[in-house]
């Protein structure tokens, strides 16, 4: 292998197939080759003492928005490369809501062939458009761009409002496994909406968006999921009002998981308070008690996978008043530190968090990565997970900077990205 | 009775009518089968006409379009010698506004001895032969079935393979809208053979595996080490439908082309009930292959086994009428 074996000894290695963080170190190429107590290292490799500092699989985000093709000015393959690798961000699942939209093979080839070249070699995996032209009318060639390389189906952020079409769509893309992604929002009640509905909404003389939207929704799509046993995923919930429709379901057999954006988990609708538009998300934040609930949710296991719902607004689309802002925030070099702080509060366990991020995401996308495994590429992160700072968002790396973290203190430094075993960022 | 006794007699049949491949038991189905093969090799002769059903009249009503169909029972009849009348509905009162019922009254006043129906609503055949005084012969109601296709291709399995006792046989593409796909996994079933349906789960009616069939939806794992082939239509309006994505994919997946071909058993013969979309369902290369294709040798089946299911309903005709 041309690859430099690497050996980071004297680290806290954050396995997420286990239940506990322990010390020892970790040798690799491209793929891992050892992993625990390691006594010697082959001639010529880089030995790093991470004198404390903890290990752990390449995050894997499963909700990535690129501007490219076609609104390059808010993200590039490169620039969302460079934030990505700085986040500890390995591998990105880059949604199809680009210009043209990617609902054909040759789209998808397009992004497998040019994206890693062009993102300094983060692994870019493109989830195609469900219906074409996400018009949520007729199914895409999920079986043609599975066989291409898509990992997953999506209608981005279009839920599907013809039921016999999602129907439909789930049963077909069963046939190949494949994994359909659906944002449940009912439309008719979102519509005009910019924020959650409640007191603050009223208060503010914002249109809201019901939390039943979402449930309303979820509802549907996870009852579709049963009857064409198709695999759902029930992309970025937002609402406590969801959770236990969602438990049910699963307790039925129902072959269906949930993300949820890391912006839920720590934020609410307070941090729209004062208009702020860097806040305005789709879903909207919600009340403290649906985050509470969002944090346990994950904490059970009820919601899976953890997203930073990366989406690149340039500044022009925020600084506006607040209805007529964009919705979205970036999130590729806030979504270690935004999910690390649940640690923190102790709220959840930190192999658990991570669990969310790598592990979890590489089942559901049936991906070797995202394992402190012998054999697994080695897509490695190094970080200082206490290590303080004040977000300043201009110094974010990804061509938009719109985060409704700006300002605040986060704690969790990536040091180093292996990708393959190479450095892609620190060193 | 020895076989070739069987086939120098009419097939023993219970029912008045045929409706569906489910009222058959099996020394009827082959009683059929064993006629039909009698009736073959007059087909192949100079002079081809019987003089079995000579003074009885035989209505074609057809309200969908099949050129294949009815031409094939109306060569039937004639060979049989049967007066041949067909109604289709452009020209009938139907397109007036006539229903159904009020149609069965007619026919009645006509004194058909034997009527076969073609109707685009599933149960049509089944509502006619509740109200009229002759046999009635279901040509393909709706999606519901069509047994006499079922017939003629196990007729054509028989003949060319000896036997459809053990044999396996896949039946792919558009199961769900296939009213030819219900009649044969039922004959089939009955004959002894063990059936695959193979398509993708759009196209699949989701109580499939409750047919007696095994049910897959990769057309590589279907077609393994099968006996026989057969094809389905798939209509093009079901993609604007959403059952599937595109012609492109369809052919990719689950269109018949020489690779799939190969992992059938070594010399599986491919049917298809006709007409045939090239390039979506089936490839040319297979579809003109004498050697495996059989398209050609149902149609010319067809008119034997009509032949015998217009006999053996003739009889059955008078016997109901005394």
């Amino acid at each position: 292998m041309s690859t430099r074996p690497t050996l980071i000894t004297n680290a806290q290695l954050i396995d997420p197939a286990k239940s506990k963080v322990e010390t020892g170190a970790i040798l690799f190429d491209d793929s891992i080759l050892d992993v625990g107590a390691i006594t010697s290292a082959p001639d010529g490799a880089e030995i790093i003492d991470a004198d404390g500092a903890h290990v752990a699989p390449g995050l894997i985000d499963m909700r990535v928005i690129i501007g490219e093709p076609g609104a390059e000015h808010k993200e590039t393959f490169k620039s969302a490369g460079r934030a990505a690798a700085a986040g500890g961000v390995t591998t990105m699942v880059m949604m199809p809501n680009t210009t043209p939209i990617i609902d054909d093979q040759s789209l998808v080839d397009y992004v497998i062939r040019r994206g890693p070249d062009r993102s300094g070699g983060v692994r870019i995996l493109p989830a195609a458009a469900l219906t074409k032209h996400l018009d949520g009318e007729l199914m895409t060639e999920i079986g043609l761009m599975a066989e291409a390389g898509a990992v997953m189906f999506s209608n981005g952020d279009k839920p599907i409002v013809d039921s016999r079409v999602l129907r439909r769509a789930l049963s077909y893309a069963s046939t190949f496994g494949a994994l359909v992604a659906h944002r449940p929002e009912d439309p008719f009640l979102a519509e005009g909406g910019v924020m959650h509905e409640g007191e603050l909404a009223a208060r503010l003389g914002l249109a809201g968006i019901p939390a039943a939207a979402e449930a309303i929704m979820a509802e549907r799509d996870l009852m579709l999921a049963e009857l064409t046993r198709g695999r759902l995923l029930l992309d970025m919930l937002s609402s406590a009002l969801t959770l236990p429709i969602l438990n049910r379901a699963k307790d039925r057999g129902v072959d269906a998981v949930a993300s949820v954006n890391v912006h839920h988990l720590v934020l609410n609708e307070n941090d729209v308070d004062g208009y702020r538009t860097f806040a305005k998300l789709s879903p909207p934040l919600r009340a403290e008690d649906d985050r509470a609930a969002l944090v346990n949710a994950v904490r059970d296991g009820l919601i899976d996978v953890i997203v930073s719902g990366h989406d690149p607004r340039p500044a022009e689309d925020k600084r506006l008043p607040f209805a007529e802002a964009a919705f979205g925030a970036v999130g590729l070099e806030t979504l270690l530190p935004g999910a690390l702080s649940l640690h923190h509060r102790d709220d959840i366990p930190l192999t658990q968090v991570l669990r969310a991020v790598t592990q979890k995401p590489a089942e559901l996308l049936k991906l070797p990565q995202g394992r402190l495994a012998k054999g697994a590429p080695a897509d490695i992160i190094l970080l200082d997970v206490a290590a303080p700072f004040r977000l300043d968002s201009d110094t974010l790396r990804s061509k938009s900077n719109n985060s409704p973290f700006d300002e605040k203190l986060m704690q969790g430094a990536v040091k180093r990205t292996f990708i393959a075993g190479k450095t892609v960022f620190g060193a | 009775m020895t076989k070739s006794e069987a086939r120098s007699s009419p097939a023993r049949f219970r029912n008045r009518h045929l409706l569906s491949t489910t009222s058959l038991d099996r020394s009827e189905a082959e009683s059929l089968l064993d006629r039909a093969e009698a009736f073959a090799p007059l087909l192949e002769q100079k002079i081809k006409k019987l003089d079995t059903l000579r003074g009885r009249t035989l209505i074609n009503l057809f309200f969908e379009n099949s050129t294949r169909t009815q031409s094939s029972f109306e060569l039937a009849g004639k060979r049989m010698g049967a007066d041949v009348v067909n109604m289709s509905v452009k020209s009938s009162s139907v397109a007036k506004g006539e229903t159904l019922i009020d149609t069965a009254a007619t026919l009645n006043a006509m004194r058909a001895d034997l009527l076969v129906v073609r109707h685009g609503a599933s149960g049509a055949a089944e509502l006619l032969a509740q109200k009229v005084d002759c046999a009635v012969i279901n040509a393909g109601d709706g999606q519901h079935e069509h047994p006499t296709q079922a017939l003629l291709d196990a007729f054509t399995i028989r003949s060319q393979l000896g036997a459809i006792e053990g044999l396996k046989v896949a039946i792919c593409g558009d199961v769900l809208h296939s009213r030819v796909a219900r009649s044969n996994v039922n004959l089939l079933n009955l004959l002894g053979a063990q059936v695959h349906l193979v398509g993708p789960p759009t196209l699949l009616p989701d109580s499939a595996e409750r047919w007696g069939a095994r049910i897959f939806h990769s057309m590589r794992d279907g077609i393994k080490d099968v006996d026989v082939i057969m094809m389905l239509r798939v209509q093009r309006e079901r993609m604007a439908g959403g059952f599937f994505p595109s012609a492109r994919e369809y052919f990719w997946f689950y269109g018949l082309d020489e690779d799939k071909l190969k992992l059938a058993k070594p010399g599986a013969l491919v049917m298809h009930p006709g007409p045939m979309n090239r390039g979506v369902e089936i490839d040319s290369s297979v579809a003109d292959n004498p050697n495996v294709s059989l398209i050609e040798t149902q149609v010319r089946m067809g008119v034997a086994v009509r032949m015998a299911v217009l006999e053996a309903l003739a009889d059955r005709g008078a016997e109901g009428a005394a």
